[in-house]
């Protein structure tokens, strides 16, 4: 209910809040606050400062040339709200409107949801399905990580302790190409249980070019089902095809359970949804 | 109805849906919950609690902590040795010998995670809750049992040395075990099956909380407290743990938003923010719960293992039940815990149906876990969930429709008043195959029921399911000659007050012993009143909620505020108008029996034109210079009503599920509720708490479930694993009514409150069950969690790959 004390800086630069962050070891960053503030009142972190990166300019917003970008401290409403991405990436869109409530949606940001990573976070999943890479600044200067060098463990990521993370820059694939993300909520947090996201694209003759498969809530980090991938790249994409890819899918997961789902049951759930989800991006591929 | 309110008047506020004139203040954040109370001088509670189920405490070092900003005092157990165990009031089924109640704080051993060892006052609630952290107490572990069956075997760990083998009571109602088991024995169809009814978190949106402030200057006390029952508060913490005279206690419960029953008790920081009010000098004390803390100790709900035998003929009559409930009442036993799984349970099982033999045996239980108490419903929905899944058990294995089976069943109209022969007070009204018609029509059963087929003869992804749930409940609990019966009852009546008081400008004052916690008492009581008086709704003011300046109640809970409370504000209406009209006769110079009452005015009889206003009356016995012979000032009129029996509301309500085959996940499509509450005021606050009944027993079925892991660890501890409801989960309710006007009181009223929590458990859960039956599945336990749901289809279908097809 209460967090222990802390102190409080609002920075106006990105090279003043990366100065706090490196002076500070046990300072953090604080974007909506949806994640941190939370854990700070059940007293699970406890950091001796919190760095707001709500005053520094340029963080937040989309453009876009041949890819899209998305500033950290872009809102899930703002995604919800953007016609760049409706136009573009309108899964991007859907997947924030399905993030948490309004109250979370209105605060809650895409650079904290990626940097905290939790395991059953919606984004962590799309991103890897969709191949962002990452942007960070830091005390060395900035560089760019790819998604799947990104998520490392439960609530770990690359960045590095000093390190900001401003952006995110989505490609936006040509040709025909089908996105999707579906999840099975927890009544409680409504979490995903299991949450798949899927990113096809198809060859001049119809067969599956390219498959990014990418599962959140059944594992310490969300991961790419790469099973599911191999088990489409070159095949027509049938029912039967796809029905065995979401087959293939827990393979090489390491799925676990908890007191509201098992490991067997969502092991199960990762084929139904893997089935379902891939079903829709291939429906959507062939436009 | 009776006949005053029959009585011919322009506008009738009576039955009508009017909005409740509380919620302009409450929805736009007026109101003032206790976390709004504003004091001079106010400090804050910081509490530490137990990490283990069940330790002897070996040491406690406050001295890091007292040196903490901002502390003005740290206490212990020891501390308090001068204050009485909270009582338990309700100490049915001869549990007077071990009976275990908290202290303020734990002294020597601690029996569920959560239990209060020591507290911090501080200047503010962070300084408090960081010094809280800084108490160092050592443990010694001590085995733990969760499990209320488990916790009654040999060799089980003990809680407390006056219970052996941890039974608080061992209890019975009905006929002798012989006789029920030769009927068992006899019946033609014979059904044995376990039912867990789990444990629930009553979880109200304002989590409890209380604030203590003792004045030095006049030794008196004032408690503000998130409470059902503030009377009942100061005479348990006056008379019992205090020891100070009742009339230096003052208790007052602000805007409460939401009890569901768990407001009714008395809780460890009641006597103990007033104790420490005093230590302190008179400054006032605050303590408030957070949602952790909500879950972690004050009362849960439900919590029975049952084993129930069904004996039936093939035909779908029901010929003997047996049923033995293993009830877990926790660590401790909270106020009127012993009464719920007896009482209110047991002597319910019959439900709306006529069997001929029925034994029920109860052993209460204590375990380390948070006491359990009456939750919604207390007692009825575990009996009403017992007795529904009895009777789509019976159509199960006799081939009939559940409709059927109740129908075949039910007491009829002419059986009323009826006895079940299982101890509780006669059943006051009923017709219930209407509501079962009612409601079958509505939802469409027929068509349904082919749906169902059709779905599972194409092999569709989503199985249809429909649930029936017929019930009958009892509420506002009475007379106090049976209900405070020792033994029985609580040794204490549950009679209402009310006092009726027409002020010199003709304006009403209504104040009651009962109160609001989201019911709209002030909407309710002022129809009733207007209608009964003839002024108008705005001139009637319903006061409440404070000991000071309101007659004594018992509270509200039990669905008992209009039948016993309102009644009890008709009655003293009726006096004031009698008054009233002796008053008019002599302003009229006319006899008293020639005075009529109509429309808040008197006149004489065939002279409607020769009238007094009821504010001229009351300005006339206000000023009081002209009064007949003998008559006292002012019309100011108090009634005690101790009714002649309880209440009992029934109906019919029907659910609807999809489950999708793939996943298990179930989604209520449908829900129809056709119940019969009697009389009533305002369908529209009766209509909302339907809604919210049905939402939090839907739950039930579906949704809730409070874990402890083995080792008493709340495993729910949070809102991110305790899935309560949100208005996305549940269907859109259609609702009807019919009208079955009770005899116990004039209104002809029976209650509303805990109906729909009632009846909806069963309903959904008999939904999910017919859902999946046709794979051999005849029985699951809740919640209906989609795993729970998809292990059922595998497992029927790997035990009898052909089931699918032969059940169709
Ligand atoms: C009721 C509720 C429901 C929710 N439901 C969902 C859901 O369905 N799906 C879902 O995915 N999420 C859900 N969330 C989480 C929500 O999406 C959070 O907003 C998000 O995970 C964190 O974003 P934030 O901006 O609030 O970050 P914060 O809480 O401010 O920060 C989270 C962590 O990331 C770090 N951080 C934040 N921004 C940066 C940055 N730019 N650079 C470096 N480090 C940074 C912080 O230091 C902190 O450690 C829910 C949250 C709540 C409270």
């Amino acid at each position: 209910m209460f967090p222990n004390q802390f102190a409080y800086h609002r920075p106006s630069t990105l090279e003043e809040a990366v100065g706090l962050l490196a002076a500070d070891p046990d300072a953090k960053v604080l974007a909506g606050g949806h994640s941190l503030l939370p854990a700070m009142k059940l007293r699970l972190a406890a950091p001796g400062a919190l760095v707001d990166l709500a005053s520094i300019e340029g963080l937040r917003g989309i453009s876009a040339d041949g890819a899209v970008t998305i500033g950290a401290m872009t809102t899930y409403n703002q995604l919800v709200d953007s016609d760049e991405l409706r136009a573009r990436l309108p899964v991007v869109a859907e997947v924030a409107a399905g993030v948490g409530d309004p109250q979370v949606r209105s605060l809650g940001t895409l650079g904290g949801s990626l940097a905290h990573n939790d395991p059953a976070a919606d984004f962590t999943a799309l991103m890897l399905a969709l191949g962002a890479d990452v942007t960070a600044v830091g005390s060395q200067g900035e560089r760019t990580i790819p998604a799947d060098e990104f998520f490392l463990d439960i609530l770990t990521t690359a960045l590095g302790p000093d390190e900001i993370l401003t952006a995110v820059r989505i490609p936006v694939p040509a040709g025909r190409v089908g996105m999707a993300y579906q999840k099975h909520e927890h009544p409680a947090s409504g979490y995903a249980v299991v949450g798949i996201a899927a990113v096809l694209a198809l060859g001049d003759d119809g067969t599956c070019r390219s498959a990014r498969v990418a599962v959140t809530g059944c594992a310490p980090t969300a991961t790419r089902a790469a099973a599911a991938e191999a088990a489409l790249v070159g095949q027509a994409l049938t029912p039967e095809t796809i029905a065995a890819a979401a087959q293939a899918a827990p393979g090489g997961l390491e799925i676990t359970g908890d007191l509201y789902a098992s490991a067997e049951y969502r092991s199960h759930l990762v084929t139904v949804v893997g089935r379902r989800v891939l079903e829709q991006a291939a429906a959507r591929a062939r436009g | 109805m009776s006949a005053t309110l029959d009585a011919a008047a322009p506008v009738k506020l009576v039955g009508q849906p009017l909005k409740r004139r509380e919620d302009p203040r409450l929805i736009t954040g007026a109101g003032a919950f206790l976390d709004d109370v504003r004091l001079p001088g106010l400090c804050h509670l910081g509490v530490v609690r137990s990490p283990y189920g069940h330790a002897r405490i070996l040491g406690i070092d406050t001295t890091r902590a007292a040196a903490m900003p901002g502390v003005l005092g740290v206490f212990t157990g020891d501390d308090f040795l001068d204050l009485n165990p909270l009582p338990c009031a309700w100490q049915a089924g001869k549990v007077q010998n071990n009976v275990n109640t908290p202290r303020v704080l734990a002294v020597g051993e601690v029996h569920h995670v959560g239990d209060p060892v020591a507290v911090v006052v501080a200047e503010t609630p962070s300084q408090a809750v960081d010094a809280a952290e800084a108490i160092d107490v050592e443990y010694e572990e001590l085995p733990v049992v969760v499990d209320a069956r488990r916790a009654t075997e040999p060799g089980a760990p003990q809680l407390h040395e006056n219970a052996p083998n941890n039974v608080v009571l061992r209890w019975s109602c009905g006929k002798e075990a012989a006789e029920v088991d030769a009927a068992l024995a006899a019946a033609e169809v014979r059904i044995d099956q376990p039912i867990v009814n789990q444990r629930l978190l009553p979880t109200p949106m304002d989590t409890r909380g209380s604030i203590g402030r003792y004045d030095p200057g006049t030794g008196e006390y004032t408690l503000w407290a998130t409470s059902q029952a503030p009377h009942v508060m100061r005479l348990l913490i006056a008379a019992f743990v205090m020891g100070v005279p009742e009339q230096n206690i003052r208790v007052i419960a602000p805007d409460v938003g939401g009890g569901f029953g768990q407001k009714i008790f008395l809780y460890f920081d009641m006597p103990l923010v007033l104790a420490l009010s005093k230590k302190l000098g008179g400054r006032p004390v605050k303590f408030y719960e957070d949602r952790s803390e909500n879950y972690l100790s004050a009362t849960h709900g439900r919590d029975h293992l049952t084993d129930v035998a069904i004996g039936a003929t093939r035909d779908g009559q029901i010929t003997a039940l047996k049923v033995d409930t293993h009830a877990n009442l926790g660590g401790y036993l909270s106020t009127i815990a012993p009464g719920i799984p007896t009482t209110l349970y047991a002597r319910m099982i019959a439900g709306c149906y006529k069997i001929p033999n029925i034994r029920v045996d109860v052993t209460g239980v204590y375990t380390n876990t948070a006491m359990v108490d009456a939750y919604r419903g207390a007692g009825r929905p575990e009996a009403a969930f017992v007795i529904e899944r009895v009777c789509d058990l019976v159509a199960d294995a006799t081939g009939l429709d559940p409709a059927e089976v109740r129908r075949r069943n039910f007491i009829q109209p002419s059986d009323f008043p009826y006895d079940t022969g299982i101890g509780m007070l006669p059943y006051d009204s009923g017709n219930y195959e209407p509501t079962l018609d009612r409601a079958l029509e509505l939802v469409g059963y027929d068509d349904l029921k082919a749906e169902q087929a059709a779905r599972r003869a194409r092999g569709d992804r989503k199985l249809l399911g429909i649930g029936l749930s017929s019930y009958v409940e009892v509420c506002g609990v009475a007379p106090s000659k049976w209900i405070g019966l020792p033994g029985e009852g609580w040794g204490a009546g549950l009679w209402e007050s009310a006092n009726v008081k027409v002020h010199l400008t003709g304006k009403v004052v209504v104040t009651t012993g009962t109160l609001p916690h989201g019911q709209g008492h002030e909407t309710t009581f002022a129809q009733l009143v207007a209608d009964e008086l003839g002024v108008p709704y705005d001139d009637i003011q319903v006061r409440h909620s404070d000991t000071l300046g309101t007659p004594f109640g018992f509270g509200s809970y039990g669905s008992r505020s209009l039948s016993v409370g309102g009644t009890a504000i008709y009655k003293s209406v009726a006096k004031v108008r009698e008054k009233a009209k002796r008053l008019a006769a002599h302003m009229l110079e006319a006899a008293p029996e020639d005075i009529v009452w109509e429309d808040g005015k008197a006149h004489v009889r065939g002279a409607p034109a020769s009238l007094k206003t009821l504010g001229e009356i009351a300005l006339q016995a206000s000023v009081a210079y002209d009064l007949p012979e003998g008559m006292e000032p002012y019309l100011d009129e108090t009634t005690y009503y101790d009714p002649p029996n309880c209440t009992f509301p029934f109906g019919t309500h029907v659910c609807v599920v999809e489950i999708d085959r793939e996943t298990g996940a179930v989604e209520p499509v449908r829900y129809v509720a056709v119940d019969d509450v009697g009389n009533v005021v305002n369908p529209l606050i009766v209509d909302g708490q339907i809604h919210g009944g049905i939402a939090q027993g839907l739950a039930q079925a579906l949704y809730e479930a409070a874990v402890y892991s083995d080792d008493g660890e709340l495993v729910t501890g949070t809102l991110n694993d305790y899935a309560i409801p949100k208005a996305s989960m549940v269907p859109t309710y259609e609702l009807d009514r019919t009208v079955t006007p009770s005899p116990t009181n004039p209104m002809g009223v029976k209650g509303a409150g805990e109906a729909g929590t009632i009846a909806s458990t069963p309903a959904v859960a008999n939904a999910v069950i017919d859902a999946v039956s046709h794979l051999g599945v005849r029985h699951l336990d809740m919640p209906l969690t989609p795993e729970r749901v998809w292990r059922a289809m595998r497992d029927a279908e790997r035990s009898d790959p052909g089931v699918a097809a032969a059940a169709d």
